[in-house]
């Protein structure tokens, strides 16, 4: 159906994807699996025509495909459908699925056309909620998704991209989209699967590829490789020799005491008590409550947050919406959210590290630039940030840069409790190697870390210990040699069996 | 990185935006020497103080992220405070401090209204566009304040006394501010905590920054210096007048903008701002010379800030 052969593609002096070569089929889910960076944004964007390829082939039906854009893509039967769901919240169902083709009748939007479209459309879908006149913002996610699926396959789409279309989804929904692909490969649609959860790939995959620094390293049916071999072949190496080996094991001194933390509608009741040199790993699945339980603790979420926390045995006021008083406690954080919440990307990379303390940077509050620049350097030495000069924007950094600046802000900040959501997302492997190293230097200098992570090889590779959340209520934390990949899946599904 | 050549360049584009202005009225000039004559020079900076203190209040607003409507109001409420000193017999230091501050508590209220009420900046000035208005014309009983003759009025005039200042007291006291707000803005915490809300608010946040007391401290900052263009204002009417000032926010922001500021936040400099000032001021004055009429000048400006905005997103775009 489609082929795709020597596919390269630079930006600058960076080669985004350097000769990938697959053969999708039709009627078949052929999965792309990579580490963030490998290219397989790159290779999605190319393929729906956003970017066009410097070198290579491709053929779609036996004819050659070159999009000039994106119409031109659709045009030849390949949507693309976005990580981010691209709908517009204020129109209606039927337009959004028909936005860019409407029915016209003499110039008019033709309503009944419209809505006599979009209806044929879904009917497969078997979603009734799904009117064709309702409007989207009222609708919840998985609906939203299934207009989406419904405006790529409307216009006769032969392939269908999905760019991790999983990573906004609750745990039930999952399992519809899964559903809702099934059916478009019964009608030999042929569907490229981009996503990061292997279970997921497991679940839904007829073919598997695995790109590695712009390459494809390995094609072919999924069944042929085990989970073992595919993350070998997606890091170049083994699993093994990413993780430090700790100097140190937890001392008895309990750093940092949350009891019965309850953040409104998303967390209940939970404890955790985290030692001195202790790297406490908090596993569960997308929306369990594991963000919401770190921003409670820091003072950010907005919603009610009720509990008892005490760091060093110093007692903090947990309703308190004061995250700076939290930092003055010696909680330190670290968004999952780095563009968002995270780093300031304008900026420089001197004044995003020391951000969290200018007091020992600044003289009366006038900013001595020579001591922040020569701590901004330290801090880059330290965690082997590849950078020119701290007074660069941190917005020029690449992605695992990127993580450490917004990690080094904790060594600044000497902070003692790190709570850390998701350190390691959108990292290539090198720079995961570097963080891991900080956290377990911190850790090995006494700090408490609490690390939530939904990639489990990180959390069995770097914690001591590990909990789960599961719907809001979070596991009592037991040492990691009492877990098992398996059974962390069991309690963060919430199956009696755990 | 140190700034690329490029960057350098294009940082200097507001100068070489208000040399182009000079320069194209002075040759269209009859007379350019009269256009660039000292007299006509201390004419324009004496003109430009009004926009030239706001517009360095609002690079504060503008840079972290907000806007503030409510300055031409806060400026006539300012004047009319000023002026109900002077005439109510206080010294006039007591009168113009009393102006300033009137400006400084509205920006206070204006910050607490944005961050308790949460209402975006952009609605909570509007409705103190309409509240400071009012107020002033309540204090003024609808009517202009006539103040006595003090030093206030020396302020804004355009040939001062003693002539070896050789521009108005304002004009310096412009200088010495912008000189401290650009120190304030580049070099202290303060600033640099103003840079950060203006880019990533929920970074600030997170990074221990108290965003909420800031924007308090940013308003009224600002409003304090809306307070003391609304002295000079009064320096120039000789009176307070609760209607004067009417849509000077809108020149204040013009020069905000066009001096490289960027409504989202986190970008601007006070001396971009003054340039922009200085712009707008050189393009009315040049047109009055012209003998143009005042719709002219209005179109004009209305396609400057225009193409300057165009011109720094196309510099952007291509750096990014």
């Amino acid at each position: 159906m489609l082929t795709l052969t020597d596919i390269s593609k630079h930006f600058g002096a960076t080669r985004a994807l350097d000769g990938v070569t697959l053969a999708i089929r039709p009627g078949r889910v052929h999965a792309l699996v990579g580490e963030n960076g490998a290219g397989k944004s790159t290779l999605m964007h190319v393929l729906a025509g956003g970017l066009s390829a410097d070198a290579g082939q491709m053929t779609i039906g036996g004819e050659p495909y070159r999009p000039a854009g994106p119409l031109a893509a659709r045009e030849a039967g390949i949507a693309l459908i976005h990580q981010e769901l691209s709908l517009c919240e204020h129109l209606t169902v039927a337009e959004n699925i028909l936005l860019g083709r409407e029915p016209r009748t003499g110039g008019r939007y033709d309503r009944a056309a419209a809505h006599a479209e979009a209806a044929r459309v879904l009917a497969p879908f078997h979603h009734p909620e799904l009117h064709p006149g309702r409007v989207v913002a009222g609708l919840p996610i998985a609906a939203r998704q299934v207009v989406e699926i419904g405006r790529a396959v409307s216009a006769d789409a032969r392939v269908v991209l999905m760019d991790e279309p999983t990573s906004s989804l609750p745990r039930e929904d999952v399992e519809r989209l899964f559903g809702q692909i099934r059916r478009l490969r019964a009608a030999g649609v042929a569907v490229v699967y981009i996503s990061h959860f292997l279970e997921e790939v497991r679940a839904i995959a007829d073919d598997l590829s695995v790109l590695r620094d712009g390459r494809t390293v390995w094609t072919g049916p999924a069944e042929m490789l085990t989970d073992a071999q595919v993350i070998g072949h997606m890091v170049g190496r083994d699993v093994a020799e990413l993780f430090p080996t700790r100097q140190s094991r937890p001392t008895a001194t309990i750093r940092l005491d949350a009891g019965n933390i309850s953040v409104e509608g998303r967390v209940r009741q939970a404890s955790l008590q985290v030692r001195a040199g202790e790297v406490l790993g908090i596993a569960g699945l997308v929306g369990a409550g594991r963000t919401e339980l770190l921003r409670g603790l820091m003072g950010l979420d907005q919603r009610l947050v009720q509990g008892r926390l005490s760091v060093d045995g110093h007692d903090i006021a947990v309703g308190r919406k004061a995250p700076w008083a939290r930092l003055a406690a010696g909680l330190g954080y670290l968004s999952e959210d780095r563009k968002g919440e995270g780093l300031t990307l304008p900026m420089s990379l001197a004044d995003n590290l020391t951000c969290t303390g200018y007091q020992s940077v600044s003289r009366r509050g006038v900013i001595d630039n020579g001591a922040q620049r020569a701590r901004g350097q330290q801090l880059l030495d330290r965690l082997k940030v590849r950078a020119q000069t701290p007074l660069q924007a941190v917005r020029t950094l690449s992605g695992g840069n990127q993580q450490k600046v917004a990690l080094g802000r904790l060594l600044h900040q000497e902070a003692k409790v790190w709570l850390l959501d998701e350190p390691t997302r959108g990292v290539d492997v090198g720079s995961k190697v570097h963080l891991y190293e900080a956290i377990a230097a911190s850790a090995d200098a006494g700090c408490a870390v609490v690390i939530v992570s939904s990639y489990l090889p990180e959390l069995f590779g770097l914690c001591d210990s590990l909990a789960v959340m599961s719907r809001g209520q979070l596991t009592a934390s037991r040492p990691l040699a009492e877990w098992t990949p398996e059974s962390v899946m069991a309690a963060a599904i919430g199956s009696p069996a755990s | 990185m140190t700034p690329s050549l490029r960057e350098r360049v294009s940082a200097l584009a507001p100068i070489l935006g208000l040399v182009l202005v000079i320069g194209v009225f002075a040759l269209m000039s009859d007379d350019p020497a009269q256009y660039l004559s000292p007299r006509n020079l201390r004419i324009v900076l004496a003109q430009t103080v009004i926009v030239a203190l706001g517009a360095i209040g609002m690079t504060f607003i503008i840079v972290s992220g907000g806007i503030d409507l409510a300055v031409g109001s806060t400026i006539a409420l300012a004047g009319v405070v000023t002026a109900l000193g002077l005439r109510e017999g206080y010294a006039p230091i007591v009168a113009v401090a009393a102006g300033v501050l009137s400006g400084g508590v509205v920006g206070i209220v204006n910050g607490l209204a944005i961050t308790r009420l949460h209402v975006l900046p952009f609605i909570g000035t509007l409705g103190m566009l309409g509240i400071a208005r009012g107020v002033a014309k309540w204090l003024a009983d609808q009517q202009t304040v006539n103040a006595p003759a003090t030093w206030v009025n020396e302020l804004a005039v355009t040939f001062p006394t003693p002539s070896w200042l050789l521009v108005a007291p304002g004009v310096w006291i412009s200088l010495v501010l912008a000189v401290a707000a650009t120190f304030l803005l580049q070099q202290t915490v303060f600033g640099r905590r103003v840079f950060a809300i203006g880019s990533n608010e929920s970074a600030a946040r997170a990074c221990g920054v108290r965003t909420e007391r800031l924007k308090v401290w940013i308003y009224g900052l600002a409003g304090m210096l809306f307070g003391l263009s609304g002295v000079m204002q009064m320096s120039r009417l000789r009176q307070g007048d609760p209607t004067v000032a009417i849509g000077t926010e809108l020149d204040v922001i013009a020069a905000v903008v066009i001096g490289g500021g960027s409504l989202a936040g986190g970008e601007g400099t006070i001396a971009g701002s003054l340039i922009g000032a200085l712009v707008m001021a050189f393009l009315r004055n040049g047109s009055q010379q012209m003998g143009w009429p005042n719709y002219v000048q209005e179109i004009i400006i209305g396609v400057i800030i225009v193409l300057a905005v165009a011109a720094d997103r196309a510099r952007r775009a291509r750096s990014a």
